[in-house]
């Protein structure tokens, strides 16, 4: 049967996003489109609402208002397509890499292999491999994943998700918790990825790893999104005050 | 890896387990009406009776003499007499065989049991101590035995368990004219339990303590007891054995219930009850003819 | 008999692998293993569905639970009695003083205990992996065959801890099995029934394997949390 090249899922499209808890408003009204292809990232001070909005356009909390719409018509709360037979290996998706990642009690190897278990994956052992080859985990394949070192596990909740061969990363603070080295490492990959095509969405609060990889900035600030442009615009003209004084290092919430 | 394969053992294993119980519980397809208990495969009755019993070894030697002629298995659930008789009456088993002669026949007048029939008897001893406190060793007269017992107030355990050796002990001091619950004080310690304990208790404390011989004779814990007085006809000790009624209770296993009784009760079975000694004592005497037991 | 002659019996029992005495170690290991069994089939996988599930009343629920792994063993025994009765509901089943009778009392014994412990292990667990199981698309009852095998070493130990508790109760066996000779005579009856006959040889044999045994649980206890310890880093 011959195999159908699946829809993409992009262009995202979030329209008036808000969030709200406790009482208080932590997203409100954000909008942007987010294409096919590169980098663009989510920068802004802590609390600003940056890995909150990568949860709701990953789905993993419902939206207090507004919409997060994926091309395939997906509506937010819907993680994954649920797409039985043939295409579940296949279909589109969008992957995400929490913040810190969840490392299984059980080898490296059993953790890339229990994702793609968990979406009924076709031909799952040669899709483990090359995952563990891809992001250099092959020696470490059987060592118990809470065993490993910070970097690694960073590397192997990357490689969790590009085994899923996902359209679209999210990536939540992926270097936070990292030595400046693993930080290299991390971003090396993450550029990888990119070059091969892969979308990507990722928040950070390092300003420099912002600059170095990205090629679109969405600024956040207190719930609401305040910049949105290209990243060689940001730095060189940054509109609003509160960016100013972002990139100024004044701005600490 | 390792870990995942000694959980999949262990699981393995214990299903093992469980499938091999199931094939000895396995129920099979109700025949005849009744509905069979788990082990269709084997013929087998459950008979109720008491510990004494039980404890004398008695059922070691005739229930396999049984078996090998009949091959039907006797499986027995050792009680106190009250209890037995109750397990009867809930028809948890098939045939009730007990020594309680009053507790027997009104078992069969409320209509729980078919018909009473006579087996053996066998006797009890008075044990106590070998200090003797009471001062009776050697007394002929149990009732006088008694007597002295409670007038020096030497210790004296009972077993105050509803069973035929507590309902024979009461009777006892009722024959030596003492309410025993108006005449017991600190002296007569009732624990509730079966022959074997109670004999432990009296060995422990040094008291006195109405035992069956059978039980007394494979006792093998005596520290300082001893036969104390035997030989009065009011020792006596009589059995009776009673298949429970079907019409009350449609599951009992009629045929090899009978089945055993009348066995017990012919020369065969009589003379393998005979045929029971310890030390080269006989402990019960088959009178399953005699009338009027 | 004397303590010291006894002991010399028994070991002559043991070792010389009398058949009375392995019928009774045999039966002993079947009815607990196979109790332990059954209730790890429903226990396991309602632990962990009480674990993730939110109800009113959830609260009253796990306390019920926690309470009944203190279930003495003679109430549990007098409750499955009263079930099996030819005179009760369930009589119809004929499994009073059977060893079926047994392993139902001890399945009832040792299911709060895996319940709970299942509950609180998977109720950890869950809490930590949420957001990545969500993600995955295991959402609710399809998060539960993960749960229970990454939290297969602290539910192991719940299992060794049922296995310990049946193994040594007596209550429960004696009142359902009726302590039947060579058909319902566990480990625990046995000695108390010996002991109560004086009969010391076979009661400390017995009690002897019975405390082997226990060791032995524990010291599987300890090494399950030991390799869980390593695999939780």
């Amino acid at each position: 049967m011959a195999m159908r090249e699946a829809a993409s899922i992009l262009p995202l499209r979030v329209d008036g996003l808000t969030f709200e808890a406790d009482g208080k408003r932590l997203l409100d009204g954000v909008g942007f489109m987010l294409p096919k292809g590169g980098i663009t990232a989510i920068v802004g001070p802590n609390g600003a609402g940056k890995s909150l909005m990568l949860r709701l356009c990953h789905g993993l909390l419902e939206p207090t208002g507004g919409t997060v719409r994926w091309a395939q018509g997906q509506a937010a709360g819907q993680v994954t397509a649920q797409v039985a037979g043939p295409m579940a290996g296949n279909a589109k998706r969008h992957a995400m890499v929490l913040q810190k990642p969840v490392m299984l009690r059980r080898s490296v190897r059993a953790n890339i292999a229990h994702t793609l278990a968990a979406v009924g994956a076709a031909d799952a052992p040669a899709r483990v491999e090359a995952a563990l080859a891809r992001f250099g985990l092959s020696l470490l394949a059987e060592r118990p994943a809470r065993l490993l070192s910070g970097g690694e596990q960073q590397r192997l909740a990357i490689a969790r998700a590009w085994a899923l061969s996902p359209e679209v990363l999210l990536l939540d603070e992926p270097s936070s918790q990292l030595d400046p080295g693993a930080t290299r490492q991390i971003e090396q990959l993450i550029a990888g990825l990119a070059d091969e095509g892969m979308t990507i969405l990722m928040s950070t609060h390092d300003l420099g790893q912002a600059r170095r990889l990205s090629q679109r900035i969405l600024f956040l600030h207190q719930g609401r999104l305040v910049e949105d442009k290209s990243t060689e615009a940001f730095f060189a003209a940054p509109s609003s005050p509160e960016a100013r004084r972002f990139i100024a290092g004044d701005l600490l919430w | 890896m390792l870990a995942k394969r000694l959980f999949l053992a262990v699981g393995f294993m214990t299903l093992m387990a469980g499938a091999a119980m199931s094939q000895t519980a396995a129920p099979s397809a109700p025949a005849t009406g009744q509905t069979p208990g788990p082990d269709a495969a084997t013929r087998f009755i459950t008979v109720s009776s008491t510990t004494s019993t039980t404890d004398s070894g008695l059922f070691n030697h005739i229930l396999p003499i049984f078996r090998a002629k009949t091959g039907i298995e006797v499986r027995v659930v050792s009680q106190g007499t009250g209890q037995a008789l109750d397990t009867g009456r809930r028809g948890d088993a098939d045939v009730v065989f007990v020594h309680a002669r009053s507790q027997e026949e009104k078992f069969v007048a409320d209509g729980f049991g078919l018909a009473r029939k006579p087996v053996m008897y066998n006797d009890f001893v008075l044990i106590g101590p070998k200090s003797d406190p009471a001062g009776i060793r050697g007394e002929k007269d149990i009732a006088a035995a008694l007597r002295s017992i409670q007038s020096k107030a030497a210790p004296f355990v009972s077993r105050g368990d509803k069973s035929g050796t507590h309902s024979a002990e009461l009777n006892l001091w009722k024959l030596a004219s003492l309410e025993i619950e108006q005449a017991k004080g600190s002296w007569y310690r009732e624990i509730g339990q079966g022959m074997g304990a109670a004999l432990n208790t009296a060995s422990a404390m040094g008291a006195y303590v109405l035992s069956d011989r059978a039980t007394w004779i494979n006792f093998k814990n005596r520290a300082d007891l001893a036969i104390i007085v035997e030989g009065d006809r009011r020792l006596f000790n009589q059995y009776g054995i009673i298949l429970v009624n079907p019409a009350r209770h449609p599951h009992v296993k009629q045929t090899e219930g009978q089945a055993f009784i009348d066995w017990l009760v012919s020369v065969e079975g009589q003379a393998a009850i005979a045929g029971y000694r310890i030390n080269g004592e006989q402990l019960f005497f088959a009178n399953a003819g005699q009338a009027g037991a | 008999m004397d303590v010291s002659t006894a002991f010399a019996a028994a070991f002559g029992l043991i070792f010389g692998l009398d058949p009375q005495f392995l019928q009774i170690v045999g039966l002993s290991l079947r009815v607990t293993l196979t109790a332990v069994g059954l209730a790890a089939l429903i226990g396991l996988p309602l632990g962990a569905l009480l674990a993730i599930s939110r109800f009113p009343g959830r609260s009253i629920v796990i306390v019920l639970v926690n309470g009944l792994m203190g279930l003495p063993p003679v109430v549990a025994g007098l409750m499955v009695f009263l079930l099996l009765s030819r005179s009760g509901p369930l009589g119809w089943l004929g499994w009073l003083f059977t060893p079926s009778a047994m392993v139902l009392a001890q399945t009832l014994l040792v299911l709060p205990i895996i319940i709970a412990l299942t509950r609180g292990t998977v109720e950890e667990l869950w809490s930590e992996y949420r957001e990545h199981l969500t993600s995955l698309g295991l959402t609710g009852r399809r998060a539960i065959p993960t749960l229970l095998w990454d939290g297969r070493f602290a539910l192991a130990t719940g299992l060794l801890a049922g296995f310990g508790r049946a193994s040594a109760e007596v209550g429960a066996v004696l009142i359902v099995g009726g302590n039947i000779a060579g058909y319902t005579r566990t480990m625990t009856t046995s000695i108390a029934l010996e002991t109560s006959k004086g009969d010391l040889p076979l009661a400390l044999g017995l009690g002897l394997v019975l405390i082997v045994l226990t060791l032995a649980i524990n010291a599987a206890a300890y090494g399950a949390s030991r390799i869980g310890a390593r695999f939780a880093g």
